[in-house]
C-alpha cells in the first residue's frame, strides 16, 4: 500500500507540473495582462508602465516566470494577489469553504437521488418509471447549466418567492437554516448533471450485477429479494461507482464556475471568473493548481476505497 | 441422520413430480419453448440423471424446479412441479407463493451451479455466504451459523475450514470452491439436491473428487440429488435413473444399466457410440462417432421427432409428421420414438 501512495505521489507531481505548464502558457495567451488596468488611469505613462511591469516581473521571458513561480509554489509561497496583495492561499481560502459546501450538497442529492433512481431503473427494467427517468436523465445532461440555474431562479425565486435568488446568506443573518435555504437552489443546479450521469451509471452498474450467477446463487439460497438486492447485487453494484465519484471532481469544480457566477455564490468558482477578469495571474494560478490538486486527490481517494471495497484487489 | 443405500427403492411415494413442464420463452422471433411437456419422478434418496446436449432444456427445467425463471416478459412456465414436504403436505412449487418457494429454497431443495469461479460472490467470504443461508432461515445468530459453516466445509472436505471461512472466493481453487458451493446448498439440509454440469468446469481429478464428495453426502443425508450433464461417464458413475433430454422433450427414460446395457432411442445410441473408449484403441482406425447434425434451432423444430433430421432410422411420412409419444418399452424403460421396436430389434437402418 505504501509503495502505491508513494507511486501514485510521482506521478500526481509530474502531472500537477504538466497542468501547470499548459495552465501557464495558456493564461499568458490570453490579450491584455495585468498592466492593462492601469493603462487607462490618467496620467499614467509608458515609463511608469515599463517600471511597473519591472516590479511585477512581467518584463522577463515566460519560461523565466514560469520556473521562478513554480519554484516559489515548490516552497509554499503560492504569491499575491495584484487586486489587493493578499497572499493567494489566504484569498483561496476564504473562498474553499463556500465551494466546498455546494459540491458536497450537491455530491449527497447526486448519490442519494441518482443512486435511487438507478437501483430502481434497473430493477423495474423498461418499466414507465426506469423509461420516464431515462428520458428525464437525457434532458438533464442537454440542459446548459447556466441556463438551468437562470430558470430556477425565475420559477423559485422570482415567480414562487420560495427560495433567495443567490448569494450565501444576508448579511447580518447567517444562521444555519438560511444558509441552508440559500444552499436549495445552487445545489439543486450544480447536482442536476452530476444526479443524471450518476442514474446512468448505477443503472448500468445494477444490471451488470443482476444477471451474474451469484446472485441466481443468492436466489437459490431461498433469501428474501431485499436481501438478494443489497447484499448480493449492490455491494458489488458499487464498486464501478467508486470510480465514478471520483471522476466527478472536475465535472463538480467546472460546474461550480458557472453555478456560482449564476448564483452569486462567494465560492473559488466566482473567484476564478473574477481573477481571469482583472488578469490576476498568480490567483487565477493558483487556483489552477489548487483544483488540479483536489481533482488529483479525488481519484486517489477513489482508488484507496476501491481497494478497501474490493477484496479482489491486493496492492504490492 | 441415518446412512442410506445409494441405490433407491422403486416404492414409496415420490419426493418430486414434475408433470407436464412447459416453459416458453418470448424471443425477438416470438414464443420459443424451451422445455415441452416433461414429466418425471425423482424418488427418496435417488440420483437422477437428465441428460442431453446444450440447448436441450435439462438446465431450463432445474431453473423451473427453483421458480428461478423469470415469469415478466412473456416468459411462461406451464404444468405442475409437486414436490412432498418435509410437513408431509404436497404443494405444486409453480403455484405456491414468493414466501413460501423461498423457504423451500434452501431448506429443501437446493442447487449446485456449473461456474464454481462465478457462482460465489467476490466480495463476501466464504463463511459469511454459507452462514447467510442459515442465518436466514433458522434465524440463528450469525456467531453459530458460521461455526456451522466451519462444520460444512469440513463436511465438503476443505482442510482448515476454520481459517478458509475468512477467504474470499478468489483465494480458493476451482475444486475448493466448487467444495464450498456445495457446502452452500447444504447449508440448510435440503432434500433434494439438483446439481446443474457441477463437474463441467473442473479439472478430470477434481471431478472425480467432487462426484464421490456428492455421492458420500448422499449416503450421509438420504438427499436425493438431480444431476444434469452431458457428460455420459459422470452418468454411469452416479446416476440410479437417466433421462435423456433432446429438443426440449424427454426421448428417453430407464434405469442406469437398462439405458447403458440397451438404448433404444436412436439418439441416445449415438449419445453413447460418440464416447471414446479405451477398447477403441486396439482397432486399427476405428474413428470416435459422432451424431452429424446440430441441435435443431429452437426457434425452427423440425415436424415430428425433432431428432428425425440427424436420425439414421429415419423413414419419411412416419417420422416427420407427428411427435411420437413416449412409450413403455417395459415397465421402468419409456422411449419416444416411432420406430424404437425396429431400434430394438436390430432391424438396419
Amino acid at each position: 500500500m505504501s509503495s502505491f501512495l508513494t507511486r501514485r505521489l510521482i506521478q500526481s507531481l509530474i502531472l500537477l507540473w504538466i497542468v501547470s505548464m499548459i495552465g501557464f502558457a495558456l493564461l499568458h495567451l490570453t490579450p491584455g495582462g495585468p498592466l492593462s488596468q492601469f493603462a487607462n488611469t490618467p496620467g499614467m505613462s509608458d515609463e511608469d508602465l515599463t517600471r511597473l511591469a519591472e516590479q511585477m516581473g512581467l518584463n522577463r521571458p515566460l519560461p523565466v516566470q514560469y520556473l521562478e513561480w513554480f519554484g516559489r509554489l515548490l516552497t509554499g509561497d503560492w504569491g499575491r494577489s495584484y487586486r489587493d496583495q493578499s497572499p493567494v492561499l489566504y484569498v483561496i481560502g476564504s473562498r474553499l469553504g463556500a465551494t466546498l459546501q455546494l459540491m458536497i450538497t450537491a455530491t449527497l442529492i447526486a448519490v442519494i437521488v441518482g443512486g435511487f433512481v438507478g437501483v430502481v431503473g434497473a430493477v423495474r427494467r423498461y418499466s414507465f418509471f426506469d423509461q420516464f427517468v431515462t428520458i428525464g436523465a437525457m434532458v438533464a445532461l442537454s440542459i446548459p447549466t447556466f441556463w438551468f440555474g437562470l430558470v430556477v431562479i425565475y420559477v423559485f425565486s422570482v415567480k414562487l418567492g420560495w427560495l433567495p435568488p443567490g448569494n450565501i446568506s444576508p448579511v447580518g443573518n447567517e444562521s444555519f437554516i438560511v444558509f441552508v435555504h440559500h444552499l436549495i437552489g445552487p445545489s439543486m443546479v450544480l447536482g442536476l448533471v452530476t444526479t443524471a450521469i450518476w442514474s446512468r451509471f448505477m443503472r448500468s452498474s445494477m444490471l451488470d450485477v443482476i444477471n451474474q450467477d451469484y446472485v441466481r446463487t443468492a436466489r437459490a439460497k431461498g433469501l428474501s429479494e431485499r436481501i438478494v438486492l443489497v447484499r448480493h447485487v449492490l455491494r458489488n453494484a458499487l464498486l464501478p461507482m467508486i470510480t465514478i465519484a471520483g471522476l466527478e471532481v472536475p465535472t463538480l469544480l467546472s460546474g461550480a464556475l458557472v453555478t456560482e457566477t449564476v448564483f452569486t455564490w462567494p465560492g473559488m468558482g466566482r473567484l476564478f471568473l473574477d481573477s481571469i477578469g482583472y488578469r490576476d495571474y498568480p490567483v487565477v494560478m493558483g487556483l489552477l493548481t489548487f483544483t488540479a490538486i483536489l481533482v488529483i486527490i479525488g481519484n486517489l481517494l477513489a482508488d484507496i476505497l476501491y481497494v478497501v471495497a474490493d477484496p479482489r484487489i491486493r496492492l504490492q | 441422520m441415518t446412512p442410506q443405500p445409494t441405490t433407491a427403492s422403486a416404492d414409496g411415494p415420490p419426493l418430486l413430480e414434475v408433470r407436464d413442464l412447459t416453459v416458453e420463452f418470448r424471443g425477438q422471433t416470438g414464443k420459443v419453448a424451451a422445455v415441452n411437456g416433461v414429466s418425471f419422478d425423482v424418488r427418496p434418496g435417488e440420483t437422477l440423471a437428465l441428460v442431453g446436449e446444450s440447448g436441450s432444456g435439462k438446465s431450463v427445467t432445474s431453473l423451473a424446479i427453483m421458480r428461478l425463471i423469470q415469469r415478466a416478459g412473456g416468459n411462461r412456465v406451464g404444468g405442475s412441479i409437486r414436490l412432498r414436504r418435509r410437513s408431509g403436505d404436497t404443494v405444486d412449487l409453480l403455484a405456491v407463493s414468493e414466501d413460501e418457494i423461498r423457504e423451500i429454497r434452501g431448506t429443501e431443495i437446493a442447487m449446485v451451479f456449473q461456474e464454481p469461479m462465478t457462482s460465489l460472490n467476490p466480495v463476501h467470504t466464504i463463511g459469511a455466504q454459507v452462514a447467510e443461508g442459515i442465518v436466514f432461515h433458522r434465524r440463528v445468530s450469525r456467531k453459530a451459523a458460521l461455526a456451522e459453516a466451519v462444520e460444512l466445509l469440513d463436511l465438503v472436505g476443505i482442510p482448515e475450514p476454520q481459517r478458509r471461512i475468512r477467504n474470499f472466493p478468489h483465494q480458493l481453487s476451482g475444486g475448493m470452491r466448487q467444495r464450498a458451493m456445495i457446502a452452500v446448498a447444504l447449508a440448510c439440509k435440503p432434500n433434494l439436491l439438483i446439481a446443474d454440469e457441477p463437474t463441467t468446469a473442473l479439472d478430470v481429478t477434481i471431478q472425480a473428487q467432487i462426484l464421490e464428495l456428492l455421492q458420500g453426502l448422499q449416503r450421509q443425508t438420504g438427499m436425493s440429488i438431480v444431476f444434469i450433464t452431458h457428460n455420459l461417464g459422470v452418468v454411469a458413475e452416479v446416476a440410479d435413473r437417466v433421462l435423456v433430454m433432446y429438443a426440449g422433450r424427454i426421448v428417453e427414460e430407464a434405469g442406469v444399466v437398462p439405458l447403458f446395457g440397451r438404448p433404444l432411442m436412436p439418439y441416445t445410441q449415438g449419445l453413447l457410440r460418440s464416447v471414446p473408449r479405451l477398447d477403441m484403441m486396439s482397432g486399427a482406425h476405428e474413428e470416435l462417432e459422432a451424431i452429424p447434425g446440430n441441435v435443431p434451432d429452437p426457434t425452427a423444430m423440425p415436424a415430428g421427432c425433432a431428432f428425425h433430421p440427424r436420425c439414421a432410422h429415419f423413414r419419411p411420412s412416419l417420422c416427420d409428421t407427428a411427435v411420437p409419444g413416449l412409450e413403455p418399452a417395459d415397465p421402468e424403460h419409456s422411449v419416444r420414438c416411432a420406430r424404437w421396436r425396429d431400434v430394438a430389434a436390430g432391424v438396419p437402418a
